[in-house]
């Protein structure tokens, strides 16, 4: 390898892509030349280095110096000032002025690094996820390669995971080590190896960053995984959403082939396994495994009944794993350091760590990698640095359209798959919502009801009818027009859904509901009873209204209302709003540069 | 919406392909299907949407025939996947991320000042075909949230004042 002086790593993951990061790397690549100094300095591509609201995010090695919200117009101060002449661009170092994310006491951004421990994100931002050499010197199908060499027997491997005691980071938490035993008892000629990157969870983005950040890492586990159960082909079943982490899984397949790491032989030895990608269409119903199967043989995604579990029949009929993305991203690194190291780190009966993609209503959004048994506490307020604006603290929501909301008072629960589902959530994918005072909890529940009603298969009635009923119900309580007998309908239909639906998908689409009903039932009353929303969010609950001794009589907000609901005199009569025409679009309040227009 | 590269170029006055270039560039995907039947029926839809930019009747009748398996069996995949679209879009589509992420920092807000503008809901298509309006959960960009695709074009840390300025531009486009 070449050497170079410094090293400019410029984050290319989703987030930072969307804020322009591809044309910095064309800047670099023009100005580097001009200064000459494309010999001493290498620009490289990486993966998200997960503090996505502060990018693009430009990182200069050997300092370690991290440069927040790079424009392409700032790289040529880069080059100049640090490149050339040695000195840190102080102004980019620290986290953008106007950024709701750094309001004064986020000061220190090295908190949101401190409390991690990256195990699954090792690769992402560290190397180029487009060059299969910078995987290997970290590391990189040595476990693959160990392997085959010393031919180990599959069941001792398999034995290693199920130690670890690594469970499935897709959601459910089964064991990984024991479903491949499953599979790998089951005498078929042939078996199948499926990754579920179909990352449904609406705000989520973990298994993105992975595939984008570090692909390699997938395709060597899948690859270990198909020695382990006897399979010669696998599946990565993609979100068609995810163009740029298809595009990179492509290209590392692409090179695995070149280099004899997937393909005939692998290593020379007589295993042989190939991948392939199959990219969802749009159902959050086909992350579920049975579904997934279906839609990788070109069916609808409809779940179907287990058992049959997939490790006995799965796609085309044959035995099947799945395991979810960040699973298979652990599975390298267990084998390189061994199934003891791995269970040193976590609680009890959750080991290791997990990623959360940390968002909402927090300083620092990003990927987080924490290990098992740090507090949600720890979380929100260290790592993600509080919440921004002074504004309290409400809940957070994990798992999803299938979890639930952890309230203040159970803020200091240790995160594993046990403690979250005794919280009335579930650990789900790792989306992590953080919600604030002016969070309607009721809003939200039927936000995540909306979601189920659409993903539903339809293919049996309690999930079908009862998501649309929970939905109807939750709709009458934010437009004021339920009763309490509403509520107790509410909670009738969720016990049916858990009780009676075929898939997870229905079992848990009460869950939302259901915790928010426990934890914050007085939000409910509040609806259903006084007939107010104090978050101002529902709308049917909610009136725009001008403070006669605020208002200047400027006549803007008039000029903005798109029903011209709002009538005074300029210059001369306080403005008023006429009620009964106002569609609540909130433009007045916008507009009002006096602060005279209020909700109530 | 395959096609759409975060972040790459923008799509602003593409040209766009005549009836008979779609056609011949859907022959062309579809040999690589023939007689493939079911397993490669999604690929095969996903090439053809790609082409069209949804998929009409007779598109996925020819899907059909080439891999040998019922207009039926066609259409329940077609209608089964939201990515799937039996309707044409407008020339730009406004994608407003719903994903929980968003939607907790004010997504609706700008779905809604986004349909006030354009005067049509999300779902549909302005009579001219020039804009329509969908929603979609997640583009996995949500640190930048709330987010909105406009064709390939990617707006994030959106307030609902910007909303003019955004339609303003491909508007005059
Ligand atoms: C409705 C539904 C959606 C799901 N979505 C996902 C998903 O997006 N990603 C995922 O890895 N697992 C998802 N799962 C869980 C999978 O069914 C499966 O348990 C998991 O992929 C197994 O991998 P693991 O053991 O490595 O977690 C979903 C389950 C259900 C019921
Ligand atoms: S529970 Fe819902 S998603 Fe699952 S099979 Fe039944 S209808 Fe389909
Ligand atoms: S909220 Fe909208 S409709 Fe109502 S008065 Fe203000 S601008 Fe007019
Ligand atoms: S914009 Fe504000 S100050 Fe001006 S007329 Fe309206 S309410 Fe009064
Ligand atoms: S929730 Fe909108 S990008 Fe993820």
């Amino acid at each position: 390898m070449e050497l170079y002086r410094a090293h400019v790593l410029v984050c290319c993951g989703t987030g930072c892509t969307s804020s322009n990061s591809d044309q910095i790397i064309t800047q670099f690549d023009k100005l580097l030349p001009e200064n000459n100094i494309e010999k001493e300095v290498k620009v490289v591509k990486t993966g998200c280095f997960g503090l996505c609201a502060e990018g693009p995010i430009v990182v200069v090695y050997p300092e370690g110096v991290m440069y927040y919200r790079v424009d392409p117009k700032d790289v040529a101060e880069i080059v100049s000032e640090h490149l050339v002449k040695g000195r840190h661009v102080e102004r980019l170092m620290v986290p953008h002025p106007a950024s709701p994310s750094s309001e004064a006491n986020s000061s220190d951004e090295s908190n949101f690094f401190k409390k991690q421990l990256r195990i699954a994100l090792r690769n992402c931002g560290a190397i180029n996820p487009e060059e299969i050499d910078e995987y290997i010197a970290h590391d990189g199908y040595l476990a693959l390669g160990t392997i085959l060499s010393e031919k180990r027997d599959p069941l001792d491997i398999i034995d290693e995971i199920k130690r670890s005691g690594l469970r499935g980071r897709g959601g459910g938490g089964f064991p990984t080590g024991m479903k491949w035993e499953f599979a790998a008892k089951v005498e078929n000629d042939t078996k199948y190896v499926c990754c579920n990157a179909d990352e449904g969870d609406p705000g989520a983005f973990m298994d993105r960053s992975i595939l984008e950040g570090d692909p390699h890492s997938v395709i060597e586990a899948m690859t270990i995984a198909g020695y382990c159960i006897g399979a010669s082909q696998g599946y990565v079943y993609v979100r068609a959403e995810y163009p740029i982490a298809v595009q990179r899984l492509k290209h590392a397949m692409k090179q695995a082939k070149e280099y004899g790491l997937i393909g005939k032989n692998i290593f020379g030895s007589d295993f042989s396994f190939d991948l392939d990608i199959r990219l969802g269409a749009g159902a959050f119903v086909c992350g579920e495994e049975t579904a997934l199967m279906r839609s990788i043989e070109g069916k609808r995604g409809n779940p179907t009944p287990r058992p049959p579990f997939p490790a006995v029949r799965g796609l085309f009929n044959k035995p099947t794993i799945l395991n979810n993305v960040e699973t298979y991203a652990n599975i390298p690194i267990i084998l390189t350091k061994g199934a003891e190291w791995f269970a040193s780190m976590g609680t009890e009966r959750s080991k290791g760590t997990k990623v959360f993609a940390l968002g909402g209503k927090v300083q620092n959004v990003g990927l987080v990698e924490i290990p098992m048994g740090t507090t949600v506490r720890e979380i929100v307020f260290e790592i993600g640095g509080g919440i921004p604006g002074g504004k309290e603290f409400k809940a957070v929501q994990t798992g999803g359209p299938s979890g639930g909301c952890i309230p203040a008072s159970l803020l200091d629960t240790p995160i594993d798959y046990d403690n979250l589902v005794a919280a009335g959530s579930m650990m789900g994918s790792g989306g992590m919502i953080v919600m604030d005072e002016e969070t309607c909890m009721v809003d939200i529940a039927r936000f995540f009801l909306e979601f189920t009603v659409d993903e539903s298969c339809g293919k049996c009635t309690p999930c079908r009818i009862g998501t649309k009923r929970m939905y109807e119900l939750l709709t009458k309580i934010i437009e004021g027009q339920a009763t309490l007998d509403d509520l107790e309908a509410l909670e009738k239909v969720a016990l049916s859904l858990k009780n009676g639906s075929l898939c997870a998908l229905g079992q848990t689409a009460a869950n939302p509901v259901l915790s928010t009903l426990k934890h914050f039932r007085n939000e409910y009353i509040q609806h259903v009873v006084d007939k107010k929303c104090a978050c101002h969010v529902c709308k049917g609950l909610t009136e725009y209204y001008i403070i006669p001794e605020m208002c200047k009589k400027c006549g803007l907000c008039a000029k903005k209302c798109p029903v011209n609901c709002i009538s005074g005199v300029l210059g001369k009569e306080p403005y008023v709003i006429d009620a009964s025409q106002c569609i609540k679009c909130g433009a007045c309040m916008e507009a009002c540069k006096f602060k005279a227009i209020i909700k109530q | 919406m395959l096609s759409y590269a975060v972040g790459g170029e923008s799509t602003v006055g593409k040209t766009k392909l005549t009836p008979e270039e779609m056609s011949k560039k859907l022959d062309e995907a579809l040999t690589h299907y023939e007689g493939q039947g079911q397993k490669a029926l999604m690929s095969a839809l996903q090439e053809a949407q790609e082409i069209y930019g949804y998929l009409p009747l007779p598109v996925q009748k020819r899907v059909a025939m080439t891999l040998n398996i019922s207009v039926a069996e066609v259409y329940g995949v077609v209608s089964f996947y939201s990515f799937f679209s039996l309707k044409p879009k407008g020339e730009y589509v406004f994608n407003v991320c719903l994903g929980t992420a968003c939607y907790v920092k004010g997504a609706q807000k700008i779905l809604e000042r986004i349909e006030d503008n354009l005067g049509i809901k999300a779902g549909d298509v302005t009579t001219d075909r020039k804009f329509s309006i969908s929603a979609c959960r997640c583009v996995g960009a949500c640190g930048l949230a709330p987010v909105i695709l406009v064709n390939d074009d990617v707006y994030g840390r959106l307030t609902p004042e910007e909303i003019p300025g955004i339609i303003a531009k491909y508007k005059e486009a």
